[in-house]
This record gives structure tokens, sequence and C-alpha cells, in this order.
């Protein structure tokens, strides 16, 4: 059909090498879809009448310190930055680590939950020996999260159980157990117990200095060693070889000798340590005392879109995670000026949404190609 | 036990729209879409009858009745955005659905903000009015679309088709079946009971739509369509027994035979069930086949 073919002209090249440049590449479509989240964010706060500038001043000052209204700066806000950040990037990588081995773990929120109530016991409970005791409450954490995720790999390996279903059910499962055994302290009432040890807490001189006595505290390198770690394994073991193994193709990975149900339960036990983690550096972190949780505290579910925007590597991860800390922790600035804080919210939703519509992004560059294929053939059949 | 028959509206109340929402989630897991989305569409069909209820009241009779059309209204349009991603797009069901999961907790309280100036709804004055004995209407809904379901899904070709492209879409498209078509239709209609079911509780359980109104309904309904094992009869009997656990957690303080037992062990009950089911269960799979996984056309 000659009527149909067309010359391309320049500009139609250059949008098709853009879009295949795009498609090609998880960070640059990473990079669209925030843009994209900002772009509709700020849309939405222009069309209900107030102004987008006060959003990009608030952040500002969550990311700088520095006061654009009124020309001050206080090093405090970057501190609360990455005091929010920190449970983004742990619960980011509890989810991606999985994701490698093809799991969906949509369970950080409960293994954050157990890793902070363990962690709570022991701060309580503890050897009150400086040092050693919040060390402990780091360990036990850890291990109280590996231990509600490594169920679920050990599940789906063994019995087939939806990793999906089962640990939406352990999410809820340790909400409770957590809000009853909290509540079981003699000290405590519905909502929180008395304070820590002095021991217990995450605090760190050097850091409360220069960041003008914020919240943040050894959590810091207890965030950047987990990134190291995860790297670590991800790309320099022969563990992380046959998790990733087991992600691309389940069967042959059987075949090669790699035991399945072994891969899935280390993989969402290393995550679970990683979302028990997030639960420790917030409980023993951000607070003094210990909670009584009435209701999640959503870290895991902002989790997903951590790692799905870091496209589940280490430094996507942190760096989507400092995206999505700054945007928590832009909230109270925000509500300050007349921005509807839940806008940071909605950001982060569309952002999520985009990326599972990216898949839109490659069909519509195979789509072309194809028919350009098609059109090829088509002349020469003529 | 003259307490449980006492307590009967109220756990209907509870139960109906977790047999709503699930009913709902069986419709598109059947044909082959998983909705883990329900939690944040209950959200979204809340807030608009919530909203639309308040908006409405004392000036219009019957506005309960409007504000779950809206509800309705509102669920199917944003489960076409997943209809979209995991149908058309062939994108990770599982993500799609977190994502509306993430942006109803934002967009509803966002609304608010705008709305009525504060992190919830107004208060109404009147919710639903309960009928005889003081069941609501809300009941006889998920009884009727109990019923409905099932003639559809088994007594109609529309339901055996639906049912065709969840085990084996490439063969209900060879026997001539808009797979994609009736996807579509099957996560609308679940956007749509998820909407009816967000704006039952909204109008029955509270007085005003805050982010914690919904508060896991939605995971429970989704654990409702697995425990229930993807069958009208087995959906409903799960979401009666999860909706008085539910309901139970509430109310024990009244009962006195239950009152040594902490509020969490009924919550706790409808999770720790699902769990211990699907692992007895394991061996047999009652699973929609090709629940979760998107349907490509075979290659020409």
């Amino acid at each position: 059909m000659p009527e149909l073919k067309k010359e391309e002209t320049k500009a139609e090249t250059i949008k098709k090498s853009a879009l295949s440049a795009f498609a090609g590449s998880d960070g640059a479509i990473s990079i669209l879809v925030v843009v994209l989240g900002f772009v509709c964010g700020t849309v939405l706060i222009w069309a209900v009448g107030r102004d987008p500038g006060n959003m990009y001043a608030s952040l500002l000052q969550t990311l700088t310190g520095y006061d654009v209204l009124r020309g001050t700066w206080n090093a405090r806000y970057i501190g609360e930055w990455l005091t929010a950040s920190l449970p983004l990037v742990l619960c980011g990588l509890a989810m991606g680590f999985p994701a490698r081995t093809g799991l969906f773990n949509i369970g950080a929120e409960g293994q954050y939950i157990m890793g902070m109530t363990v962690a709570q016991f022991v701060a309580l409970y503890g050897p009150k020996v400086p040092g050693l005791h919040w060390l402990l409450a780091l360990l036990a954490g850890a291990l109280a999260g590996a231990i509600w995720g490594g169920v679920v790999g050990w599940l789906k390996g063994k019995y087939q159980v939806s990793e999906v279903v089962a640990t939406i059910m352990l999410n809820y499962v340790a909400y409770y157990l957590s809000r009853f055994f909290t509540m079981l302290i003699p000290e405590a009432n519905t909502y929180k117990t008395q304070n820590f040890p002095k021991t217990a807490l995450l605090t760190d001189p050097f850091l409360d200095r220069i960041t003008n006595d914020s919240r943040l505290g050894i959590g810091l390198w207890v965030m950047l060693i987990c990134c190291v770690i995860y790297w670590f394994i991800i790309e320099r073991t022969k563990l992380g070889f046959q998790l990733r193994a087991t992600g691309f193709n389940r069967e042959a990975a059987r075949c090669s000798g790699i035991k399945v149900t072994r891969s899935l339960t280390i993989s969402m036990a290393i995550a679970g340590a990683f979302a028990g983690l997030a639960g420790v550096v917030v409980a023993l972190g951000s607070f003094n005392y210990g909670r009584v949780i009435s209701s999640q505290d959503g870290y895991g579910f902002n989790g997903i879109a951590v790692a799905l925007v870091g496209n589940s590597t280490a430094g996507g991860t942190l760096a989507a995670g400092l995206l999505f800390g700054m945007l928590a922790s832009a909230q109270p600035l925000m509500q300050s000026r007349n921005i509807p804080k839940e806008i940071t919210m909605i950001i982060s939703g569309l952002v999520v949404v985009f990326i599972s519509l990216r898949a839109g992004f490659r069909m519509i560059i195979e789509w072309r190609e194809r028919r350009a294929a098609q059109q090829k053939r088509g002349e020469r059949d003529d | 036990m003259i307490n449980i028959i006492g307590m009967l509206p109220s756990i209907l109340m509870i139960v109906a729209p977790i047999m709503i929402a699930a009913i709902g989630g069986m419709f598109s897991e059947r044909s082959g879409v998983t909705n883990i989305g329900l939690e944040g569409l209950m959200g979204f069909g809340a807030w608009a009858a919530a909203t639309t209820h308040v908006l409405l009241e004392g000036r219009i009779a019957g506005s309960v009745w409007i504000g779950l059309l809206m509800a309705v209204a509102i669920g199917m349009l944003v489960s076409l955005v997943h209809a979209y991603a995991s149908i058309s797009l062939n994108a990770d069901q599982t993500v799609s659905g977190t994502g509306i999961n993430l942006l109803a907790t934002g967009a509803t309280v966002f609304l608010d903000q705008i709305i009525f100036k504060q992190d919830r709804t107004e208060p109404f004055k009147m919710g639903m009015m309960p009928g005889p004995g003081g069941i609501y209407p809300t009941a006889y809904i998920a009884l009727a679309l109990l019923f409905i379901t099932w003639f559809v899904l088994y007594k109609r070709p529309i339901g055996l088709r639906i049912r065709a492209c969840g085990e084996h879409p490439a063969a209900a498209a060879s026997a001539g079946v808009d797979v994609r078509k009736l996807r579509y239709l099957a996560v609308l209609v679940s956007g749509a009971l998820a909407g009816l079911a967000g704006g039952c509780i909204v109008l029955t359980e509270t007085i005003q739509y805050t982010n914690m109104t919904i508060n896991g309904s939605g995971f429970i309904a989704l654990a409702a369509v697995s425990f229930g094992r993807w069958t009208p009869k087995g959906v409903s009997g799960a979401s009666l027994l999860f909706g008085t656990a539910m309901a139970l957690s509430i109310y024990m303080v009244n009962i006195e035979g239950l009152r040594f037992l902490p509020p969490e062990f009924f919550n706790i009950l409808p999770y720790i069930i699902t769990l211990v089911t699907l692992i007895i269960f394991s061996g047999k799979d009652y699973t929609p086949r090709a629940d979760g996984l998107p349907y490509e056309k075979g290659g020409s």
C-alpha cells in the first residue's frame, strides 16, 4: 500500500529514539515517572486555588534547611529529612530484595512492626549497658523481621502459598500481636509505655551537633551499611546469583541444582531483616517511649513505591527513599503554608500507578517497531 | 446465646460490606485479574458516599442512596485505571493495585481538606436507617448481589465465558470470546462493588469519612476471596465468618463468656484462618489458573 508509506521526518526520528531510550532504561523511566507525579501534584494544587510555589519552597527547606520566604537557615530540617528517609530506604530494600528473586513482598509493614515491637521490649528489659543495649535491640529487631519474612518464603516454596496473600495476612497478625503484647507491659497504657533507658536510644552526639539536635542518629549508619550489604549480596556473591536466578526462572534454577525453597526463604528472611531494622530505627531513633500502635505506620507500603522507583537496586532505592523521605518530611511545612499535606501521598500514589503503566511505554515502542518492520516487508513484497 | 442473637443486626452490618467487596473481588479474580486495590477502592467509595450525603442531607430526600450511587460510580472510575494497566498494558497487577491503595488515602483526605477544610468529611446527622429488626438494608443488598452473582457466573453464558478467561484465556479466545472486554467488565464490576461496600461502611457504621474508616476491610475481603475458594458459596461463608470475628472484636465486652479473651484474638482470627487454610489446601489448587497473569494475544 504505497499511499500509506510516509517519509519519516527528522522530528519523528528524534521522538522515536527518545522514546526508545526511555523505554530501554529503567532509570530514565523512574525519573520520568517521578517528574510526571510532581507535574500532576503541581497542577492539582494550582487547580484547587493554592500556590504550588509554597510546595516547592517547603520541599527546598526540607532539602537544604533554607527558608526562602524568611531567609533563615536551620540544619535541623536536613536531619529530619534524613530521619524520615531511613525507614523508607530500609523498607524499600525489603521490597526490592525479594523482587530480585521474583517475589512481591507486600509484607514489609508486618516485618517492620515485628522489628519495632521486639526492639521496644529489648529497650525496656534488656541489659542497660552503654553501646551493647542498642546493638542488642538492632540485632533482635532484625531477627524478628527475618523470621516474619522468612516464614513467607518458606510457605511459598514448600506449600505454594501466594506470598502476596500471606504477607497481607501477616501484616495484620503482626499489627494486632504488637498491640496485644505491648499493652501487657505493666506500665503501658493504651497508647504508650514508659520511657526507654538512655542506653537503648540510637542517638549520635556527632550527628546531633551538626544537624542542630535533630532526631537523626545511629540509624543513618545502619541504613548506609544495609545499602552496601544489599549491593554486595545481590551483585557480588554466589547467594545473590542464586537468588536472581530463582527470580528469572524458577524451574530453570531448580534444574541447575539451586534449592528453590531455600532461596525463597533466605531472600524473604533478608528482606524481613531490613524491614525489621527499619522498625528498630524508628522505635529507638524517633521515639523515646514504646508505642502501642493504633494504625500501621505505612512505611512498609511506601517502601513498595520506593523499591519500584529505585528499580530494586541499592543505589536507586537509596535515591528513591531520600525522595519519598523528603515528601514525608515536608508535610508539616506544607500544611503550615496552606498546602494540604496529603498532596505528598497523592504524588507517591501516582508514581506507583504510573510505574504500573510503564509497560505501556514499551508497548508503544514495540508496536511502532513492528509496524515499521511490516511496512518494510510490504515494500519488499511490492 | 441471647446476646449473640441480639448482636445479629450489628454482625450483619459489618458482614454486608465485606461480602459485597469480596463478591466484587471474586468477579475480578475469576476473570483472571487480581485486585489488591479493593482496600483503596473502598476508601474512594466511602469518601464519595459520605461527601455526597453530607452535602445533600436535608436538601434532597434519599441522599443516602445518591451517595451510594456516587460510591459505585467512583469505584468504577478508579478501577478503570487498574483495568487499563493490567489488561490493556499487561502491567503487573499487584503494582497497579498497590498504587490505587496508596492513592486512596492521599486523594480522599486531600479532597476533604479542599471541601471541608479538615482531614475528614463533616459528620452527617443521620446515616442509613435500619429496617425491621434493626437490620440495615445493606444486608439485603449483599444477599441480592450474592444471588445475582451466582446466577450470572454459573447460569448465564457470560458467566461461563468470564470463568473461562480466568482459567485459560487462550482457549476462551479461540472459542470466540473477547478476553480483554470480559476482563474489563469484571474489573469494573469489582470496582463498582468495592465502591458500594465502602459506601455501606461509612453510611452504616460511622458518621463521617476519615482515613481510618476502611481500616483493613478491603484486605479482609481479599482474604475472604481466597478462603472462600473463589466460589459464591465459599466467599459468602468466609465473609460471614470474618465479619462475625470483626464484630466480636468490637462487641465482645458485652458477652459474659468471652470477656476473658483479648479483643485482638478476634481481630487476628480471620488472617490466621486464611493462612492456615491456604497451607492445608495447598495440594489442591483452587485458584483460577490464569489469575494474575496478563493475557497477550498470540503472535500473528
